[in-house]
Formats: C-alpha cells, sequence, structure tokens
C-alpha cells in the first residue's frame, strides 16, 4: 500500500516529537513512525531533573517533559504509527514501514513524504574486554530502562564502567532501585561527569576505581555473569600486571559513550562526516537541519549525540524549517522562530562539556568537516 | 525481580497480570511490560544461544537495536523481546537453545 504525506518523521523521541509538534500545528500533514509500543524515546526512563534554565524545563524530570510532549503531540493533529519498523529508504522519498495494524497482524506499507526527518537516536557504545557478551554484562542505558521503564531489576551486585554522566547518574538510579553498587571503573585518571553526579555516589559510599579497566568477566554454571575483574592501567593504558581485583556482581554496566543512529540517512546516501566530539559518523546537516539532500532533514542524537533539551530544540528547529518549506509559515515569522531556536541551543553548549560541542555543530554547520 | 516500592516512582499502580509460557514453563507476569523484562524479573537472563559457538546471549541494549535478546514468540523467531510487550498466552521460547 502506498500512502502519501506530506512530512515523515521517523523516531518518537524528544526530536522527533518537537518536529512533529512545530509541523502539524501549522497545518502539515504529519506521520510520525515508531518501533516502540510508546513514543517519547529515552525521555521515560530519565527520572531525575533536568538542568538548565527555566527556558529548558530544570527542574522538570525527564519522564514529566516526556508525557508533556506526548499530550502536545496528541493535541497537535499528528498522526502516530507505533510499533512499527521503517525498513529502508529509497528513491523519490519513499519509505518502506513494517506497520502494526490495530489487529497486531504486520503489513508493509510505502511512505512518499515531501520532507522526512530522521530522528532515530543514538545507540551506546562498548567495550570488547573478554566475556563482554555474558548475559548480565549490558549497556548502562539497558539498565537504566529496565530499572525505570520496566521496573524490573536487572541484577542485585553491579559494577559500573564509565564515570561520564551516563555511568554516574545509572549508577544513582541503581542505588535508588535498591542495587548494591560496588564500584564505578573509570580509565580516566578523574571523573568524566559531573561533579554533582559524582558527588551524590560518593556520599552514598560507592568507590571509584580511577586509571582502572575491566578487563575480564566470567559466567557461572548457568551462563550468567558471577565476577568481574578490574585492572589498573599504566602509562601507556595498558593494564598492569598484579593489580587485579575481582567483585561478585550480576551485572556489569558499560556506559562508554554513545554514536549516532543514521543507518537510513547513510542509505539514501547523505553526506556523513566523522565528530568524535559528538560520537563519530554522523549525517551532516545545515542551519536549518537540512541534510546534503533537499527534503532529508536530521534532528537530536542523530545529528551528533548531546542530550534530551538540545534534540527537543533540534527537532523544533527541524519542524519549522520543514513548515517554511512547504510555505506554512511565512519567511519572516520561521527566521524569527528559528533565530530564538538557534540562540537557545548556544545557551544550551556552555561550560566545559557543551563548548566542545557548540564547536563542532558551528564546523558542521560551516562545511569545514573533513569527509 | 519487580521493583514495586521506588524513592521516585512511588509504588507500583500496574498490578495486573498475564499469563506466559517460556520453554514450556507458565510464568505469570505484569502486563504491559517487555518480554525481556518479564523474564528478568523471573531471574530469566539467557534470551537466545549463538548459532555457531551456542554461547548465550542476554538483553545488551534494552531499545531493539543490537538483536543480542531475540526469542521465538508465539512460533515467530528473531523477535526482539526488549521492545515487544507480553500478551495473555504468549508462548516464548529461547532461540537455538538445543
Amino acid at each position: 500500500m502506498l500512502v502519501n504525506r506530506q512530512v515523515a518523521i521517523i523516531g518518537g523521541g524528544p526530536a522527533g516529537l518537537t518536529a512533529a509538534i512545530e509541523a502539524a500545528k501549522v497545518g502539515a500533514q504529519v506521520l510520525i513512525i515508531d518501533e516502540n509500543a510508546r513514543p517519547g524515546g529515552q525521555l521515560f526512563k530519565q527520572i531525575h531533573k533536568f538542568f538548565g534554565s527555566k527556558a529548558h524545563n530544570a527542574g522538570v524530570r525527564g519522564m514529566d517533559i516526556g508525557l508533556n510532549l506526548l499530550k502536545e503531540t496528541e493535541e497537535s493533529g499528528a498522526e502516530t504509527w507505533l510499533n512499527s519498523t521503517v525498513i529502508g529508504l529509497y528513491e523519490g522519498n519513499r519509505l518502506s514501514v513494517v506497520r502494526t495494524m490495530e489487529d497486531g497482524s504486520k503489513k508493509i506499507h510505502t511512505v512518499q513524504a515531501e520532507k522526512i526527518l530522521i530522528a532515530t537516536g543514538s545507540q551506546e557504545n562498548t567495550i570488547n574486554f573478554d566475556g563482554w557478551t555474558i548475559p548480565g554484562v549490558m549497556g548502562a542505558g539497558c539498565a537504566q530502562t529496565m530499572i525505570n521503564v520496566n521496573r524490573v531489576m536487572p541484577g542485585t551486585k553491579a559494577l559500573m564502567v564509565g564515570s561520564g554522566n551516563v555511568g554516574l547518574m545509572v549508577s544513582y538510579q541503581m542505588l535508588q532501585a535498591g542495587i548494591d553498587v560496588l564500584g564505578v571503573v573509570e580509565a580516566a585518571p578523574k571523573i568524566s561527569g559531573y561533579n554533582v553526579h559524582a558527588a551524590k555516589i560518593c556520599r552514598a559510599g560507592v568507590p571509584f576505581y580511577l586509571r582502572h579497566t575491566i578487563i575480564h568477566a566470567e559466567a557461572d554454571e548457568s551462563g550468567t555473569l558471577c565476577r568481574a575483574t578490574i585492572a589498573a592501567l599504566d602509562e601507556k593504558w595498558n593494564p598492569s600486571p598484579n593489580t587485579e581485583q575481582s567483585f561478585d556482581v550480576n551485572l556489569v554496566c558499560i556506559a562508554a559513550g554513545l554514536r549516532p543512529l543514521a543507518k537510513l540517512a547513510q542509505m539514501y546516501g547523505v553526506e556523513h562526516g566523522f565528530i568524535p566530539e559528538l560520537g563519530g559518523w554522523m549525517p551532516l546537516h545545515d542551519e536549518n537541519m537540512e541534510t546534503n539532500i533537499q527534503g532529508i532533514y536530521v534532528a537530536g542524537d542523530t545529528a551528533g549525540v548531546e542530550e534530551a533539551n538540545t534534540a527537543m530544540d533540534e527537532g523544533r528547529l527541524a519542524g519549522i524549517s520543514i513548515a517554511q518549506s512547504l510555505q506554512l509559515l511565512p519567511d519572516q515569522e520561521a527566521e524569527q522562530c528559528k533565530a530564538e531556536i538557534r540562540a537557545r541551543l548556544e545557551s544550551l553548549r556552555l561550560g566545559p562539556f557543551g563548548e566542545r560541542r557548540l564547536q563542532a555543530k558551528n564546523r558542521i554547520v560551516k562545511k569545514e568537516v573533513q569527509l | 525481580m519487580y521493583i514495586t516500592d521506588h524513592p521516585i516512582l512511588g509504588a507500583e499502580e500496574n498490578t495486573e497480570m498475564v499469563n506466559i509460557t517460556v520453554d514450556g514453563v507458565p510464568l505469570r507476569v505484569r502486563k504491559g511490560s517487555m518480554i525481556a523484562a518479564a523474564l528478568l524479573a523471573n531471574g530469566i537472563k539467557v534470551n537466545r544461544y549463538t548459532l555457531k559457538h551456542h554461547e548465550p546471549r542476554g538483553v545488551f541494549c534494552g531499545i531493539g537495536q543490537c538483536t543480542d535478546c531475540v526469542m521465538i514468540v508465539n512460533g515467530q523467531p528473531n523477535v526482539r523481546t526488549c521492545i515487544t510487550p507480553v500478551e495473555e498466552n504468549m508462548v516464548i521460547m529461547t532461540q537455538n537453545k538445543d
């Protein structure tokens, strides 16, 4: 079946939903496609209060921002297909979608859209140590999903590998859920994330193992994780002999950063660049979040890994740009809205962490990225 | 183990359960939860075995990207259990168990 829509948005996370709201509220016919049973992306596992200014939901928990977005999306009139996976993006802006129908059956639909936004988010990186595939070893974000969204304990005794903000916050959220966190392992000589997050788990008595890495995980007779071993790193970042320490754990969480999920953009020949500050290979975009292929937009982590607030503003920027190019918004009004959003985005990219991202984003928009 | 009480999320309000079987064993699990999570809550951590070396695999990314948690659900193989909710009378099998 061929379905025509003005705008198709792939991914109903913070970027996709805000884009849908902006485009739909000025009259665009918008279809959001998401492979999950519920939209909202990774907002519902973020049970902590957000930082930043009032304009950026400071003090509001991610899950509550998610609920508000779902409500706004519904009111905007955008259509949503859930449990539906985009499996291809082909010439002529055609999407192949495995759509789950109301009766639960699956059908392949082709969606043709004038404008397509790819907002598929990002994926966690891993570390390939000996035993990393043993059940019980998982991404920190995975453990966070199990605990905060599914309300299930993925283990009872845990070791966290990585002390960036994800590693620190998930460690704290594991403590909140009643999981014993035996330590946070970090290869660098200092904690990578914000001190405010580190302090919370320090106060709870969780030890940090700086200049250490995980070298080994062991399974019991059931084939699942029972022990993990770490070692100190020498000046060449190699494990030093006789520094091993073992922990009896049934959960190892890996918080080693994220990378953009951009398979569909790759498939369509969108120009990519390698930007380490934003997670590696990613589709490039202009100041309107449009790629080098006219009508194809990217926003959120797909356009460079940052956080939910930047994703929401990039989504708004993409939604308004799309509405403008569909002539649903007068140029002057659209330009004014976009200028406001760009200023807000700049204010989010401050501080030692944000500044690197700001510089990287500026390189992308000014087309100074090495291809 | 389910988290029934939580300092931020509060007490669990969803107490409705459904019946499923996993490798023939009947289980009562929380309605609407993802299959992989429902299994974790019951101590089941192995979802499949690899074809070549028969190594166990469990939930790894939790968002439908890595496909480590795929199982046979109602006769259909390769179902990503971390993003597929449980339903009444679902028949779930460890993939490539033997």
